[in-house]
């Protein structure tokens, strides 16, 4: 009978053979590929669930629907179970590729690394910001002065014993290299007449050479004048600036003495350790030959000026024993103030 | 300066104990450098007189002695000086002793003779440093008399370090007076008796020159022993205050001066020819100072001279031709002022520095000479005999110096010291400093002492005042003033901006002198300086560099000679141009990199630095002036640096900076082996610059278009970007060089250059129509500038 080969029993028998066949094929695909295969197998162009469809039209109309329905449903699981499995052989891709794609994180970045400030510029940094934060102004001076303004305008004449004591580096003619950077008060005050409040930092120079000078070293000055500026006021400025720069308490010792362009004169010790005082700058109340010298009635305004070596505020802050390493620019030395 | 404590003592005698004196001192602004004890711990030292010296049966170089220790006991002593001799008095401790330096004196077997005890030197009593031989004693000392005892021991040694402005402490009279004024304790009375003269010589003396020698105290004394030793109480406070006894008359000078403060000068009277006459030196003038040294006077210096010519410098040393020594019976002595304008720097010429120059320079009482005189005749009478004439002190009083009298106000004391002090403490401050004072309501009038020319203003009665009253006195008091906002300017960049970028691309900041060896600037510059220095420290480092690079590239060349195989190093300072009439200071910012690109490591292959490295790191900086700005980089000339390597940077057509690579024939001097990049910037016109003005960004999208062209290998890339840009410059918002080729399949001479164009439109999105026109006019534009021809 020929019906007998289009029974559907039998169909429906091997269909259910087939899809166990292909869903063990699907189990057993280890990777994308096998997959793949697996997929056009049974489900591609040529497969069979594909050409049982296309011969459905074969059928009595009455069975089209039923085995229609049943080889849909087929197709329609093995598509889901291919998904899943595609989708867990993609996720073992990508963890092992994530597994192999790991670095050994101690490795040295690549490139560039990091430079460093020198560390007398560091300290001046420090010393210009503590000042400015306090309404400072910065203000700079040439480095080869003239007599007038690094001696005679500063109360210094001609033949003043503190001249000796400059080692002032000489050029023919008169000029000089600045001894220290109090010069820049003259030409401010003049510039800018007064009330004024600056500090100025910079390079000096004096021919001296040995283990604790060096020709080039660097100062800071400052300079407050206006009405009712006194000595109580210098005390308490220069006693908030040490212990900021240093940041820490410290006990301050104003001790008399002489600078030719203050009166009265003070050298400043800090108390480094317990009894032990070490000098760290020269101040005092600007004298009133200067004021008049840069044009200003001492009757009516006072003020202080102090001058520090920066070099010095370096050392003791970083620990530096040897003034000449500043200059010496070795390496080593320099990238331990990065 | 150096002075005893016993000596000072003598002046004024505070109750206070030897550091707090020294801490008072140094608080009041004469700073205690060092305090040296003197014979501590002599106990047990006595004065041993030697009987007898024998030589020591089995060492040459030993004695045995016979000295005699006082109380009738003679003991045996095996000595190793060279200069015992028998009836010399000299220092001796018995066994059980211990010296200052620590060691403990046993009985001993010298080579089989037993020694009692030591003949002691100088140095083993720490009463000096000479360890040549025992000390001789004078022969009067009392055998058995404890050392200290005798010597007046133990002592201490002030060094005090003195300000320029304090002449008058340069003795132990000036710092006593100090003393009584910072303790409120009585001082002895300075003043000297005069001594009457048995004869009635005088010297001739003749000041032709008043402004350079206003007063002359000067004496004869004849007749004196010329055998006279100086006592020992003499040549120890001598030696305590760190001078030598040399002789008699010369120790008489010393101790006077060191006492009064009044530098003298002895001479032998029978040397001199015809009078005295101090007067500046004439040109080419000779004379030969007790030093025997020649030297020529300068014409600005004041000397001594008689008939015979210069006869030494005034203030400064005597000369050897009329010298004091051994057999000199007939003195002149001279105490003059020479006014401290006449003295500063004078010695310095001369490379001399006495005790006398630091003095005189420094300025000493205008009213001590004749004190000073009667003071070393009495000392010199009393030790060396002879007869004195009569004290001849020569003045032209018009030209001595005089303290003007000044008022000190009780609201200006108040105003620069910001406390109020009681009137009576400031009126016995100063009265206690030797000021005669007038108190009225307004404040004080003062007279000056002849001694304290250094209170010139009322402000330095401010300061006499505040410092004896304290510094630490005064209160901390903040200022409260108007502080008006500072201007933040934004018309430059910061250049701590600038380094810290630096920094952050691995450049470390240096600082090297501004002075270098004229022959490395010229050769860097190609132009020498005209800064150059009178008295430099060497001549490496004789002129202002007009170029940062010199300090850099020695800074290089030591840190690779330290095994350093990478520098990459920069330096913001000035350099120095013009002339000294018009010099002109220049701040820049300059780099040098050295070695390796980046640092060695396992993710590159190690590349040596090049020009495009560096070019990088510039155009970092030159970045963070803005878009307005505009730098060209143009091929230049250098004479430092590799020919094809340089370029000028410019911006506005004006030179603001140099990169380029160091000529190796430069580096090699350098000992630097690989390539040296470097560059310079002029802070002022690099980085100038604008506050931005902002621009809507557009929301179009943009199109990329990339040409390449083959050109000569001459046209600069930057050219051919310009021309691009030129061509539709509406449209063409970038143009990128994304290579650049020469070799196979390019002719040689020429090179191809691919350019990318970022094309965008502000108002609307951009078509390939436009896109295709702006290529072909960019196209043309190179065809027609460049000759350029299209590659495929």
């Amino acid at each position: 009978m020929p019906q007998a080969s289009l029974n559907p029993v039998p169909l429906m028998q091997a269909l259910s053979e087939l899809v166990a066949q292909a869903e063990s094929a699907i189990d057993s695909a280890t990777d994308l590929g096998a997959l793949d295969a697996v997929r056009v197998r049974y489900l591609g162009k040529n497969a069979e669930l594909t050409a049982r469809l296309k011969n459905l039209s074969k059928l009595p109309a009455t069975q089209r629907p039923a085995v229609g329905q049943e080889i849909n449903e087929a197709k329609k699981s093995l598509q889901q179970s291919l998904n899943a499995k595609r989708s867990a052989l993609e996720s073992e891709v990508r963890a092992y590729k994530l597994a192999v794609d790991k670095v050994d994180v101690s490795l040295p970045g690549r490139g560039l690394s990091l430079g460093g400030r020198h560390p007398v510029s560091r300290a001046a940094f420090r010393i210009e910001k503590i000042f400015r934060d306090a309404g400072f102004g910065i203000r700079t001076g040439p480095e080869i002065e003239d007599d007038f303004h690094n001696f005679t305008a500063l109360n210094i004449p001609e033949n003043h014993p503190a001249r000796a004591m400059h080692d002032t580096f000489y050029f023919p003619g008169g000029k000089l290299l600045r001894t220290h950077t109090s010069p820049v008060q003259i030409r401010s005050m003049v510039e800018e007449g007064v009330p004024i409040r600056i500090i100025a930092a910079g390079r000096v120079y004096r021919c001296d050479s040995d283990q604790t000078h060096t020709p080039m070293f660097h100062q800071v000055e400052g300079l407050v004048i206006d009405r009712g500026i006194s000595f109580a006021n210098l005390k308490a400025v220069l006693h908030q600036f040490v212990e900021n720069y240093f940041e820490r308490k410290a006990a301050l010792r104003f001790r008399a003495s002489y600078f030719p362009f203050t009166e009265p004169s003070a050298e400043v010790d800090v108390e480094w350790e317990e009894g032990k005082w070490l000098e760290i700058l020269g101040c005092g109340m600007v004298h009133p030959n200067v004021l008049e010298n840069a044009g200003v009635d001492p009757e009516e305004f006072t003020g202080y000026a102090f001058g520090m070596g920066i070099d010095r505020l370096a050392m003791l802050r970083y620990g530096v024993s040897d003034l000449r390493a500043f200059f010496e620019n070795d390496l080593r030395f320099l990238r331990q103030f990065q | 300066m150096k002075f005893s404590e016993k000596w000072l003592r003598e002046w004024v005698d505070p109750t206070l104990d030897t550091d707090a004196l020294a801490h008072r001192l140094t608080m009041a602004g004469h700073e205690v450098d060092a305090v040296e004890v003197q014979g501590n711990s002599l106990d047990g030292v006595v004065v041993g007189a030697v009987l007898d010296v024998r030589k020591h049966p089995d060492a040459d170089r030993l004695s045995v002695c016979q000295v005699s220790t006082g109380n009738g006991d003679i003991v045996e002593v095996v000595c190793g000086a060279a200069n015992v001799f028998t009836g010399m008095k000299s220092p001796f401790a018995p066994p059980g002793t211990t010296l200052p330096n620590g060691v403990k004196l046993r009985k001993a077997q010298i080579r089989g003779v037993e020694s009692n005890g030591m003949l002691c030197s100088a140095v083993e009593l720490g009463l000096g440093d000479d360890a040549d031989g025992i000390i001789e004693l004078p022969p009067d000392a009392t055998t058995g008399q404890a050392l200290s005892e005798y010597l007046d021991l133990p002592d201490n040694t002030f060094d005090l370090d003195l300000t320029p402005n304090r002449g008058d402490c340069f003795s132990v009279l000036g710092i006593a007076r100090e003393v009584a004024a910072i303790t409120a304790t009585p001082l002895k009375d300075a003043s000297v008796d005069a001594v009457k003269g048995t004869i009635r010589d005088e010297h001739p003396v003749e000041l032709e020159l008043p402004e350079g020698c206003p007063r002359f105290a000067g004496r004869v004394i004849r007749d004196i022993d010329s055998g006279a030793k100086s006592p020992i109480w003499m040549t120890e406070r001598l030696r305590r205050s760190g001078l030598r006894a040399i002789h008699p008359v010369v120790d008489v000078t010393n101790y006077v001066m060191l006492e009064l403060g009044q530098p003298l000068h002895a001479y032998d009277l029978r040397l001199l020819r015809g009078p005295i006459r101090p007067r500046l030196a004439k040109s080419g003038e000779k004379v030969t100072l007790l030093d025997e040294r020649e030297i020529e006077v300068n014409t600005n210096t004041l000397v001594i001279t008689d008939d015979s010519g210069p006869i030494g410098l005034a203030g400064i040393m005597g000369g050897l031709s009329t010298a004091v020594s051994d057999a000199t019976t007939d003195v002149f002595f001279e105490a003059a002022f020479w006014p401290p304008e006449f003295m500063a720097g004078r010695a310095r010429q001369y490379a001399l520095h006495t005790d006398a120059s630091l003095r005189f320079e420094r300025g000493v009482d205008p009213a001590g000479q004749a004190r000073a005189v009667e003071r070393a005749t009495a000392l010199l009478l009393d030790i060396a005999g002879g007869e004195a004439g009569p004290l001849a002190d020569h003045v032209v009083a018009d030209y001595l110096p005089k303290n003007a009298p000044l008022l000190l106000r009780k609201s200006r004391l108040k105003k620069v010291l910001g406390t109020d002090i009681e009137g009576r403490r400031v009126s016995e401050i100063l009265t206690n400093l030797g000021f005669t004072i007038t108190e009225n309501t307004d404040g004080w009038h003062v007279e000056i002492p002849s001694y304290r020319f250094d209170i010139d203003v009322e402000d330095a009665l401010v300061e006499e005042v505040a410092r004896i009253f304290g510094y630490d006195q005064i209160p901390e008091v903040t200022a409260i003033a108007e502080t008006p906002l500072a201007m933040a300017s934004e018309t430059r960049i910061d250049l701590d901006l600038v380094a810290n970028t630096l920094v952050a691309r691995d450049y470390q900041e240096v600082i090297t002198y501004s002075f270098v060896g004229q022959e490395i600037n010229t050769r860097i510059t190609g132009t020498a300086s005209k800064l150059i220095l009178t008295n430099p420290i060497s001549p490496e480092m004789s002129v202002m560099r007009s170029s940062v690079w010199p300090g850099l590239l020695a800074t290089a060349s030591s840190n690779v000679a330290r095994q350093q195989e990478r520098v990459r190093i920069f330096e913001i300072g000035k350099t120095f141009h013009g002339t000294l009439k018009a010099p002109q200071e220049v701040m820049r910012v300059a780099g040098l990199a050295y070695g390796d690109a980046v640092p060695e490591q396992w993710a590159s292959r190690a590349q040596s630095i090049d020009f495009f490295d560096v070019k990088s790191d510039v155009v970092s900086l030159l970045e963070m002036v803005g878009p307005a700005a505009k730098f060209d980089f143009i091929a230049a000339e250098h004479p430092a640096l590799q020919p094809g390597q340089v370029a000028n940077i410019l911006r506005d057509n004006g030179v603001v900076g140099v990169i380029g690579k160091i000529h190796p024939d430069i580096a090699k001097t350098f000992d630097l082996d690989k390539g040296v990049l470097v560059f310079e910037l002029n802070t002022e016109g690099a980085f100038a610059t604008t506050v931005p003005v902002a621009v809507n960004v557009s929301r179009f999208p943009m199109i990329r278009r990339d040409i390449a062209v083959v050109v000569d290998d001459k046209v600069a890339a930057a050219d051919l970007v310009a021309a691009v840009e030129s061509a539709a410059p509406e449209l063409i918002q970038n143009v990128r060089i994304f290579d650049v080729y020469r070799g196979p399949g390019i002719e040689a001479g020429l090179k191809s250059v691919a350019l990318g164009l970022i094309l965008q439109e502000t108002s609307r999105t951009l078509t390939d129509d436009d896109a295709d026109a702006a290529m072909s006019a960019a196209v043309r534009k190179l065809q027609q500038e460049f000759a350029a021809v299209l590659r495929d």
